[in-house]
């Protein structure tokens, strides 16, 4: 097995909510507890979950963005997770963002050539006139032409602005591009466009993706591994075809069964789950889906489910898996 | 023939850009809504379809739009030649809303009592009392737990699909014939989202509401509608029932749609997209809309508009497409 390119090992990360003060007592939202994976080179490597489930917050500790309060982050064989930001510098151009709104992640005042050309003066020797000739190489390799380099962000759709920002992180050559929601504000049509587009650059480039989505079916179409994520946990972690074949996890039973499909003529047994997610503020004990599973024994309330495998890296957190795996 | 609750004839709604210009969000718009039928209004957006939903519920006071021609019948009446008090009678009790956010559809500052009995108020005849009852009611119908409790919090206590629930009361509080829905659960998470669809179903096969469900998620229109109506750059291109919508569809616009819908069991080398993108209100191509980003599309198309036709013996689906129309007049010689 090859060294994996990205390690997190039992990350925690919580953030103050209220800051107590008159005897109140300090308030924290536990975002991410105690996740752990790997991504290898080459693979797509995707978290998936609802809002507030910690995915996000997980893309940021990878990117150094946030530290985690405890446990390891390793990036490319080397302990990133307290490393000062001086030392994680050389390391930015091997991991590179796209954001949600590509609107609000380019700067509306300048000129797209000298925007895309910025992280090449920073992490390249290139001069001015070799930026630009690259920059204009990267726009066409995204499906646009050079002339739209002289353009302002606010003359462009959101599929294309999405376009540029893809060419920002493929400029310097990173070895591991994190997608947040990246399709999430398109329309289907756009959609597809620009999945389309960063499967295509992923075989072209060699490149490593960490993709996080809510949505089910776009995780499919581009992932290889998934982990679901539930309050800040992984559930279920396992190979695209077993997840979706065989999810063991009931909150990944939920969660598959509750996308609509495209097609009225299924007619899906649709598993409902009872009320909302609970606070990440105050955690339910034992298993963290427990105030919502309906298989949820007197254990689950009050044990926390350790990580069990079921072979091919298939690995679920709960207690009662075996049941649902032998199903 | 069912009973139509709500016919549009020829609707095109306008906004004003400049002192003599103006952009047309919805142009010719015509369809029927039959009492109970959940009809779906599916489209990208910029495509009018949130347009046409304001322009039904005469939303557009104070604000550049304007209904320009055509006219909204709900139950024989012409919503929009109605007085201004009759059309306050007829919102709210007849005809209610549901909208994307809900968090920004509710006043943060009011408790929920406060503005479901507002409600309640305005179009029954009821003591405070018995509508504080009824608010109660209706909370406990969309499956809120502690209704109690939720009629005391503000909205900021709310989770996104309570709040959407406590919308779903108040739009439901007057029993209306007819409910439109505005991408009611694009905001929301999807195991919510099975849950709020979930009940509105229900509530149709309850209370026989009509329901006139705007989305731009393929798969929902799919799970919730019998008929749907694509929207592309203010216009209808395609009528359909649902099963021959997703069976066999027939504009080139929806064909790409459903071509382009990520879904299970999928691989990304079956996803095709439409290229380029939806053409600027105020720059719209001469002739089909659609034929800039059209695979099929012939010199006719760009010259000249097609009109939104009946396909013959097609059990009421209508496409706005010159090619269908070749492709049925060949047929019709040979």
């Amino acid at each position: 097995m090859t060294e994996p390119i990205v390690s997190v090992r039992h990350a925690v990360k919580t953030f103050q909510a209220s800051k107590g003060g008159l005897g109140g007592k300090k308030k924290f939202v536990h975002a991410v507890n105690d996740v752990s994976f790997d991504i290898q080179p080459g693979e797509t490597f995707s978290l998936v979950g609802e809002s507030g489930c910690g995915k996000s917050t997980t893309g940021r500790l990878i990117d150094h963005l946030i530290s985690p309060d405890s446990g390891e982050i390793w990036f490319c064989g080397k302990d990133i997770s307290h490393i000062p930001e001086k030392e994680m510098r050389p390391l930015r151009a091997d991991v590179q963002m796209i954001f949600q709104d590509p609107y609000g992640s380019l700067n509306p005042r300048i000129k797209i050539q000298d925007q895309l050309g910025e992280p090449l003066l920073l992490h390249t020797n290139l001069s001015q006139g070799e930026r630009l000739k690259k920059v204009q190489e990267l726009l066409r390799t995204v499906g646009l032409s050079a002339s739209h380099g002289e353009r302002y962000p606010h003359e462009f759709s959101g599929g294309q602005l999405q376009r540029i920002g893809i060419a920002r992180a493929i400029s310097v050559n990173p070895k591991l591009m994190i997608a947040d929601e990246p399709v999430s504000a398109l329309d289907v049509s756009i959609q597809a466009q620009v999945l389309t587009l960063m499967k295509k650059l992923q075989s072209q480039l060699n490149l490593t993706y960490l993709f996080i989505s809510h949505d089910l079916s776009v995780v499919e179409m581009i992932s290889d591994r998934i982990a679901v994520m539930y309050l800040g946990a992984i559930v279920e972690l396992a190979d695209k075809r077993d997840l979706y074949a065989r999810p063991i996890h009931p909150y990944t039973q939920a969660l598959l069964s509750a996308v609509p499909e495209p097609d009225p003529t299924i007619k899906k047994d649709r598993i409902l789950l009872e009320g909302d997610i609970p606070s990440p503020v105050n955690p339910p004990s034992g298993c963290l889906f427990h105030t919502r599973c309906a298989y949820c024994t007197e254990r689950c309330r009050q044990e926390v489910p350790e990580a069990r495998d079921f072979g091919n890296g298939h690995m679920v957190k709960c207690h009662l898996a075996e049941k649902f795996a032998g199903k | 023939m069912e009973e139509k609750i709500l016919e549009v004839r020829h609707l095109t709604t306008e906004f004003k850009t400049g002192k003599n210009t103006a952009v047309t969000a919805v142009n010719d718009v015509s369809f029927d809504l039959a009492r109970g039928e959940i009809l779906g209004l599916v489209g990208e957006s910029g495509c009018g379809k949130s347009v046409t939903s304001l322009s039904i519920m005469g939303l557009f006071e104070d604000t550049a739009g304007r209904v320009a021609n055509g006219e909204i019948l709900f139950d024989g009446m012409d919503l929009t030649k109605v007085p201004k008090k009759q059309l306050r009678e007829i919102r709210g009790k007849r005809i209610s809303m549901i909208f994307q956010n809900p968090m920004s559809s509710l006043n943060s500052c009011m408790r929920v009592e406060t503005q479901l009995i507002e409600a309640i108020r305005l179009h029954n005849d009821l003591s405070h009392g018995e509508a504080r009852k009824r608010a109660f009611d209706m909370l406990a119908a969309v499956g809120i737990p502690d209704p109690e409790q939720t009629l005391r919090s503000y909205p900021h206590q709310l989770s996104g699909g309570m709040s959407q629930r406590v919308m779903i009361a108040m739009a439901l509080c007057c029993e209306p014939e007819m409910m439109i829905a505005d991408e009611p659960t694009t905001a929301l998470d999807v195991t919510i989202q099975a849950q709020i669809l979930e009940l509105m179903k229900k509530i149709r096969d309850k209370n026989n509401t009509s329901i006139l469900f705007i989305t731009h998620d393929l798969g929902v229109v799919a799970e919730m509608c019998t008929r749907a109506l694509v929207m592309y750059a203010g216009r209808i291109v395609e009528e359909a029932s649902v099963l021959d919508l997703f069976a066999s569809p027939v504009h080139p616009y929806t064909k790409g749609l459903l071509a382009s819908m990520p879904r299970l069991g999928a691989d990304i080398r079956d996803l095709t997209s439409i290229p380029g993108s939806v053409p600027d209100l105020s720059a719209m191509p001469k002739g089909c809309k659609f034929a800039p980003r059209c695979p099929y599309a012939a010199a006719a198309c760009r010259e000249a508009e097609p009109e939104l036709r009946p396909i013959p013996g097609a059990n009421g689906r209508k496409c706005r497409c010159w090619l269908y129309g070749a492709d049925a007049e060949k047929e019709a010689n040979v």
